[in-house]
């Protein structure tokens, strides 16, 4: 299926595909770091094994980012 | 309403040329009250350009002390600082820029107990600190007193900035539901941070503060501005406010301002 991550349309050869296994395919490696926009809403956490992705649909990862001070 | 003196005229003479700012919007910005949340990396150039834009009245809040390893990227900060206060230091640095300006410090932490008090009569708050809680406690805090706040955050190479106007944008729980584990997120002081980015940031974030008050343009409101400075590939996600959003949702589960997630407030 073909589907826009942050902005770059990507083909990913899986058909049931979740936001953990997309986690996965895409290396991310603090799940616990990112928060998943699908088709501009917020996924919640606890749904991210179960939430399917479809073909055509966007997906944003954003990223905590935590300096400023220090 | 304030009348210029001549100096002041010539002083703000480049922003008063702008059409888009002109006397009117000196005048907002000569009035405007604005709070600094951490006199770091972050805060060092807001302060800077907040100070010299004239802004009337600034807050700067730090628990700090200088110590020699800010000085790479703190530009307010400098090596004779090293052991002063931050807030003190900058300060120092603000009235030298532009003595018109009236700086209130606060040398303290934010916690549950004080934080409410100290944005409450601000315009106009930008949130630059270096962890989660906090982060977390502006946007809850801002959210229940109804402030306009900048978001920021930088690490490594990258940075990220909002700007959240409560009840008309997303916010930053929101975006982020609730802080990441504790370090589970590398800080600046773990991973390191390219002394510039603090500066890229920063701008931006003074920027949407004078953009704010004169009200020329529109501010990043709800929308999330990141970039990577590696590539300058800069990208911008706007978000909805979220119905279920805990803080600004049409329930709320966050009424009042707990220390429990936020275990800051180590006095």
């Amino acid at each position: 299926m073909q589907i826009k991550i942050n902005g770059e349309i990507e083909k990913i050869a899986e058909t049931n595909l979740t936001i953990t296994r997309l986690l996965e395919i895409k290396k991310v490696e603090s799940p616990d770091l990112v928060s998943v926009l699908l088709n501009d809403e917020i996924v919640d956490r606890a749904h991210y094994e179960t939430i399917k992705i479809s073909d055509n649909d966007t997906v944003e990862f954003l990223y905590f980012m935590g300096g400023g001070a220090g | 309403m304030i009348d210029f003196t001549n100096e002041q005229l010539k002083r703000y003479s480049r922003h008063i040329l702008l059409q888009d700012v002109g006397v009117e919007g000196q005048i907002k910005l000569c009035e405007a009250k604005v709070l600094i949340i951490g006199a770091g990396g972050l805060g060092a150039p807001v302060a800077l350009y907040l100070a010299a834009a004239g802004i009337g009245t600034l807050g700067i809040l730090d628990h700090d002390r200088v110590e020699i390893s800010n000085l790479q990227r703190q530009v307010v900060h400098f090596t004779k600082d090293i052991n002063v206060s931050k807030v003190t230091s900058a300060k120092e640095k603000m009235l030298a820029i532009n003595p018109d300006l009236t700086v209130r410090t606060y040398q303290e932490m934010l916690c549950a107990d004080n934080v409410r008090d100290i944005i409450r009569g601000y315009d106009f708050i930008v949130e630059g600190t270096d962890n989660f809680p906090t982060k977390f406690l502006v946007n809850d805090a801002c959210i229940m007193e109804k402030i306009p706040f900048s978001h920021g955050g930088i690490l490594r190479f990258t940075g990220q900035t909002m700007t959240v106007l409560p009840g008309r944008t997303a916010c930053y729980r929101c975006f982020f539901r609730q802080p990441p584990p504790p370090d589970a997120v590398p800080t600046c002081s773990q991973a390191g941070v390219l002394g510039a980015i603090a500066g890229m940031l920063g701008t931006i974030q003074a920027t949407e503060t004078l953009k704010f008050i004169t009200g020329v343009g529109e501010p990043l409101g709800g929308t999330l501005l990141s970039f990577d400075a590696k590539t300058m590939h800069f990208r911008k996600v706007k978000l909805q406010k979220q119905k279920n959003c805990p803080v600004c949702g049409e329930s709320p589960t966050i009424t009042e301002l707990t220390d429990a997630e936020q275990s800051v407030c180590v006095l």
